[in-house]
């Protein structure tokens, strides 16, 4: 079973940059939302990872 | 004093514990610092942290409140500990049903247990537990790295009483931890299993993990509404003997938990957070730096967007707030974006990013393992 519950992913790009940087979703059914950074070091990111494999897809960016 | 008693007397200082710090690899094992809150209720799956750096994983195992709990061992010297309290029972758990407690490692700071060499040390774990049940209960130590884990029982004596535990277990002399910043390695004090779990013989020696064997003999904490689990004065030293509680300040165990957590809530309306430039009508951001640099770049979150303003600028303007859009490569500063969706911005402004008029706000950045 999955430690980190996934929902509502979707590519952020840093309007400064227009760089896709982070993914934002919800996490374990927290209303809030959540930034994750593209980084393989970040545990949630190795969570949507996981979710991604399970065969969810990830939202483009605005 | 001749040479020799004043060597036995060095030995009894260090056995009692009064010199010789820093012998405690647990970072918050008294239990004293809960960031997130002190009661969590109607917990069914994992990722709650009723105190900093202990994360109760669940999974189809009963419902429970956790929380930061005074019921402590008398006259140890502990002000709190962690309580597990189960409210919807779960019977007869099945298949991979399981509820635990972690605590995580990062790799670099082991390295003293020489794993995968010749040289390789024993963890010494000691701990305080009140379990409703008596009988055997399971510590099992995961090293994420080379995939090896290693499960030891220990007995509970007296329902509902403190006891301490002192552990020895082996030491492994295949598999290195790795030498950074990741998951190394996890200790899960488990509170009950599936039959999946328990099937099989006692993994008493460091191997792959079979599932089998993992758990064998844990008694079920959850199966009574009636049943509370505590936990504190927690423990792991390199080598064969166990120490007397390491205590830390409060103060300094907070920074230690930074770290993997922080969270700042504004205690007043207007909390100033920092101050940068627009570069949009929609967009500005502000920098900010944070107690201890972070163990990797951080999840970030608030409370709610609306709950941080800009100065001068009509409330609840505020659409989406990133605290973690840029950062120092030790990820010690951030800078914080806010977008006011209806826009107001005026390029090439300074501006200052606070709280909106309450205390509702609250920026987290997650960095746990």
């Amino acid at each position: 079973m999955a430690e980190i519950k996934i929902t509502n992913a979707r590519y952020w790009r840093y309007p400064l940059t227009n760089e896709i940087t982070h993914i934002y979703c919800n996490i374990d059914n927290s209303l809030e939302q959540s930034f994750v950074p593209i980084d393989e070091n970040n545990k949630h990111y190795q969570a949507i990872q996981e979710w991604v494999a399970e065969g969810n897809t990830i939202e483009e960016a605005d | 004093m001749t040479k020799a008693a004043e060597l036995a007397k060095m030995g009894e200082v260090i056995t009692n514990g009064q010199i010789g710090g820093r012998r405690n690899l647990i970072i918050n094992g008294a239990m004293q610092v809960a960031q997130r809150g002190t009661s969590f209720s109607g917990v069914t799956a994992s990722g709650t942290f009723p105190v900093d750096r202990f994360l109760f994983h669940v999974g189809s195992l009963g419902t429970w409140t956790l929380s930061q709990s005074t019921d402590v061992p008398t006259g140890q010297g502990f002000a709190k500990s962690i309580k597990c309290d189960v409210t919807t029972a779960d019977v007869s758990p099945t298949g991979t049903d399981y509820a635990r407690i972690d605590h995580r490692f990062e790799g670099q700071d082991l390295q003293a247990f020489c794993k995968g060499t010749s040289n390789a040390k024993q963890f010494a774990l000691s701990f305080y537990v009140k379990s409703p049940k008596t009988g055997t209960h399971i510590v099992e130590l995961q090293d994420a790295d080379n995939t090896r884990n290693i499960s030891k029982a220990y007995t509970v004596s007296s329902a509902n009483t403190w006891e301490k535990k002192e552990l020895i277990i082996d030491a492994d002399t295949t598999g290195a931890f790795d030498n950074d910043n990741a998951k190394s390695l996890t200790i899960a004090w488990w509170l009950s299993a599936g039959a999946d779990y328990k099937s099989g013989t006692l993994a008493t020696t460091w191997g792959s993990p079979t599932n089998a064997n993992r758990v064998v003999g844990q008694v079920n904490i959850a199966d009574s509404t009636s049943n509370d689990f505590y936990l504190t004065g927690v423990q792991l030293e390199v080598g064969e003997q166990v120490t007397p509680f390491e205590h830390r300040s409060y103060g300094e165990e907070r920074q230690l938990c930074y770290r993997y957590y922080y969270q700042m809530k504004a205690a007043t309306s207007f909390m100033k957070i920092g101050h940068g430039r627009a570069y949009s009508t929609t967009d500005t951001t502000a920098t900010y730096t944070v107690p201890v640099p972070m163990r990797a770049n951080p999840t970030g979150s608030v409370s709610a967007a609306s709950d941080v303003g800009t100065a001068g600028l009509s409330a609840g303007g505020t659409t989406s707030v990133n605290p973690a859009a840029e950062t120092m490569d030790d990820y010690s500063r951030f800078a914080i974006n806010v977008t006011r969706g209806g826009g107001g911005y005026s390029a090439g402004t300074i501006y200052q990013i606070e709280s909106d008029n309450n205390t509702n706000m609250t920026i987290k950045l997650y960095a746990e393992l």
